[in-house]
C-alpha cells in the first residue's frame, strides 16, 4: 500500500466578475492523481500558478479540496472530522518556503519547536525540553541557542528551525514547499544535504514542491510535472528528464539555463497546439506517464 | 594605450555607519565594461553586488554613502557631478532594470505613459511622438499587440510582460549602458529564457553594454562575456565566462560551482558556514573562516592579482607567487 494516495484531487475557485457579472470557475487543481511509496522523494514541479502549492495544501487540508480522495496510510483524510484530522497531521508535516515569515518572531526557538508537542499533549515540561534540545541537534543547530528569537538566525538556520519543528512529532511524510528557494546557493546545498540525511535517519517520505528543476533532478526519485492545474507528465526522475514526452515538459526542461557556457541553448517554444487540454495520463513507458 | 572603456569603476568604496564605525559594504571594487559587452557581477545576498550598481547610479540611500573611488562613464567621473547633472545621466545614459516588475512600475499610470515619461523628462519627445515611440519600444522588446498594451496598467500585464515593459522604459532614451539587477529572478523559468534572449538580442542590435547582477550561475553561463565574483564587499575573482566555469581559481568560486545540484543521488558539496554579516566581516581574507584550503597567510588581505600560472585576477594567496597583500598593491598604485 502506498503511503499517500491522491485520486482525482480537484480544487475549484468560483469568482464573480462585478456585482451582477457571471460567476467564473478556475480549476486550480484539476483531477490530480498520484501515489507516493514509503521512503520516496516525490517531486511536484511546475511554474507559478500551475497548482502545485494548492495540491500540497489540499493534501493536508490547509485548503479544503472541492472533490477527490486523499488516502494517507490507507485512511481517507478528506472524511476525517477536526479531531481525527489533527491526529493525522501528527504524521504529515509541512515545511514552508519563506523562513522569514513562517516562524513567529515573538517566540523563542525552543517555544517554536516545542509547540507541536504542547498542542498534542506530549510529555512533561522536562521531557519536552530534552526533546527540543535533541531536535535542534538533529538539524545541526547548537541547543545552546534555543532561547534566542528567529531574527537572530540566518535564513538557512531558520529553515533548520522549521525542520526541527516539523520533525517534533516523528512524522512519516513531510510536504516541503520550495524549502530552499529563498536561500543563497551555498546555503541551499547545506539544507538539501540535511534533508537527505534526515530522510535516511528517520525513514521519512518527502513530497517536494519546487520550481527548481536542477534541484528536483538531484534529489527526487519520481517527478510529476503540473501545468494548468493538471499533471501532464509523471515518472521516474530519469524517464521524465531524459525522455520527456509532453510538449510542456520539453519546453520547461529546455528553458533551464545550464551552468555551462558551452551548453547549447536551444530553448523550445511551447507548442500549444501539441497540448491536448483535458487529456488523461497514459503509460508511455515503464512507470512513465504523459497526457499525450 | 588601450581604448577607453565605456564604464570604468575604480576602487569604489561604499559604506554604512554601524555602531559609530564606517563599515564598507562595497570595498575597493574595480572593473571596466566596454560597449557591446556583458559583465556579470555574481555573489550571494549581502555581497555588495546590488549596492555596487546603486553606487554607479548614485542612488545609495543614506545613511549609506560612497566614501571613495571613481565611476567613469566615457572618461567622466560621475561621482564629481552635481545632482542636476547626474539626473541627466540616469535613464539617458544608464538604464536600470530591477528584479520586481510589479513594484518598479507605478500602478496608477499606464505602461505607455511610464515609458513616455522617460522621453519627456530628458526632452527627447513629448505628446503623440512620445506615445508613438513607446509603442515602438514595446514592439522592440516583443510585447505582443503593442498598440493595445501601451494603454494598459501594470496589473493587466503578466510578470514577463511587465519585465519587458520595464526593459522598454529603461531603453527609451537609448542608453549606452543597461544595469539589470536580478532581471529574471522573479520570473518563471520559461519566461526567464525569453527575457535573457531579449537582452542578448538588444545588446547585439544597439551595441548596449550590460552590467548583469545575479546570483544564478546558469543565467551567468548563458548570458555573460566576463564575470566578477563578489564576496563580502570585494571582488575575489574576475575572468572571461569560459575560464571562470572551466578553471575557477578562488576557493569561493569553486565552492559555488560545486554546490550546484547536478548528478542525481550524489551528495552536494556545500560550503560550510554562512555569509558574514556587515559589521562582522573577518579581517584578512573574508572567506578564510569557510575556506577548506585556508592556511597561515590568510589573516592578511590578499590582492586581486593574476595567479602564478598567469590567468585571471584572483584574490587568494594559494595562487600568488609571493604574498601580494592588498595593502602592498595600494602602496604601489599610490
Amino acid at each position: 500500500m502506498a503511503l499517500l494516495d491522491v485520486r482525482d484531487l480537484t480544487k475549484i475557485y468560483r469568482q464573480r466578475r462585478g456585482l451582477f457579472g457571471k460567476a467564473t470557475e478556475t480549476r486550480a487543481v484539476d483531477r490530480v492523481s498520484f501515489s507516493i511509496e514509503q521512503g520516496e522523494t516525490f517531486g511536484l514541479v511546475g511554474e507559478s500558478g500551475c497548482g502545485k502549492t494548492t495540491t500540497g495544501r489540499c493534501i493536508l487540508r490547509l485548503i479544503e479540496p472541492s472533490s477527490g480522495q486523499v488516502a494517507f496510510k490507507g485512511q481517507d483524510v478528506l472524511a476525517l472530522d477536526r479531531r481525527a484530522l489533527r491526529e493525522s497531521r501528527r504524521h504529515m508535516q509541512m515545511v514552508f518556503q519563506d523562513p522569514y515569515s513562517s516562524l513567529n518572531p515573538r517566540m523563542r526557538v525552543e517555544t517554536i519547536v516545542e509547540e507541536p508537542l504542547v498542542i498534542h499533549g506530549i510529555g512533561t515540561r522536562t521531557e519536552r525540553a530534552a526533546r527540543v534540545a535533541e531536535l535542534l541537534g538533529h538539524v545541526g543547530l547548537d541547543p545552546e541557542l534555543r532561547r534566542r528569537y528567529p531574527h537572530e538566525f540566518s535564513g538557512g538556520q531558520r529553515q533548520r528551525i522549521g525542520l526541527a519543528r516539523a520533525l517534533a512529532l516523528n512524522p512519516s511524510l513531510i510536504i516541503a514547499d520550495e524549502p530552499v528557494s529563498a536561500l543563497d546557493v551555498s546555503i541551499q546545498a547545506q539544507v538539501i544535504n540535511l534533508l537527505v540525511d534526515l530522510q535516511a535517519r528517520f525513514a521519512l517520505t518527502y513530497l517536494l514542491i519546487a520550481h527548481d528543476l536542477r534541484l528536483v533532478r538531484h534529489v527526487c526519485t519520481r517527478v510529476a510535472v503540473m501545468y494548468g492545474g493538471r499533471i501532464v507528465e509523471m515518472g521516474t526522475t530519469e524517464a521524465v528528464f531524459e525522455r520527456a514526452e509532453h510538449a510542456y515538459t520539453r519546453a520547461l526542461l529546455s528553458a533551464v539555463p545550464r551552468p555551462d557556457p558551452d551548453a547549447p541553448t536551444v530553448r523550445l517554444k511551447l507548442d500549444r497546439d501539441a497540448i491536448r487540454p483535458g487529456a488523461d495520463l497514459r503509460e508511455i513507458g515503464p512507470g512513465h506517464w504523459a497526457a499525450v | 594605450m588601450p581604448p577607453m572603456a565605456l564604464l570604468d569603476v575604480d576602487r569604489l568604496t561604499t559604506a554604512f555607519p554601524i555602531e559609530g564605525l564606517v563599515v564598507p559594504a562595497v570595498s575597493g571594487v574595480s572593473f571596466t565594461l566596454n560597449a557591446g559587452e556583458t559583465l556579470a557581477l555574481v555573489g550571494e545576498s549581502g555581497c555588495g553586488k546590488s549596492l555596487t550598481a546603486l553606487s554607479i547610479l548614485r542612488l545609495v540611500d543614506p545613511p549609506g554613502r560612497i566614501v571613495s573611488g571613481a565611476v567613469r562613464l566615457d572618461g567622466r567621473d560621475l561621482l564629481t557631478l552635481e545632482e542636476r547633472e547626474m539626473r541627466a545621466i540616469r535613464g539617458r545614459q544608464i538604464g536600470l532594470v530591477l528584479q520586481e516588475p510589479m513594484t518598479a512600475l507605478n500602478p496608477v499610470y499606464t505602461v505607455g505613459s511610464q515609458i513616455a515619461e522617460a522621453l519627456e523628462v530628458h526632452g527627447l519627445a513629448r505628446g503623440k511622438a512620445a506615445r508613438a515611440r513607446a509603442i515602438e519600444l514595446l514592439e522592440a522588446v516583443r510585447v505582443p499587440e503593442p498598440q493595445r498594451r501601451v494603454d494598459e496598467y501594470p496589473h493587466q500585464l503578466s510578470g514577463g510582460l511587465r519585465q519587458r515593459a520595464l526593459i522598454a522604459a529603461a531603453l527609451a532614451c537609448q542608453p549606452k549602458l543597461l544595469i539589470a539587477d536580478e532581471p529574471t529572478t522573479a520570473l518563471d523559468v520559461t519566461i526567464q529564457g525569453q527575457i535573457l534572449d531579449l537582452l542578448r538580442d538588444l545588446k547585439a542590435r544597439f551595441g548596449l553594454a550590460l552590467l548583469l547582477i545575479t546570483h544564478d550561475l546558469g543565467v551567468v553561463a548563458q548570458t555573460a562575456d566576463r564575470v566578477a565574483v563578489m564576496y563580502a564587499g570585494r571582488i575575489v575573482e574576475e575572468a572571461p565566462v569560459r575560464t571562470l566555469f572551466r578553471d575557477p581559481k578562488h576557493p569561493y568560486t569553486r565552492g559555488l560551482l560545486a554546490s550546484l545540484p547536478g548528478q542525481h543521488g550524489t551528495r552536494l558539496r556545500a560550503i560550510e558556514g554562512t555569509v558574514p554579516r556587515l559589521g562582522h566581516i573577518p579581517a584578512g581574507c573574508a572567506f578564510a573562516p569557510r575556506c577548506p584550503s585556508r592556511f597561515e597567510p590568510c589573516g592578511d588581505l590578499p590582492a586581486l592579482v593574476p595567479g602564478t600560472e598567469g590567468g585571471q585576477p584572483v584574490r587568494c594567496f594559494l595562487h600568488h607567487r609571493v604574498r601580494e597583500t592588498a595593502a602592498t598593491t595600494v602602496a604601489i598604485a599610490g
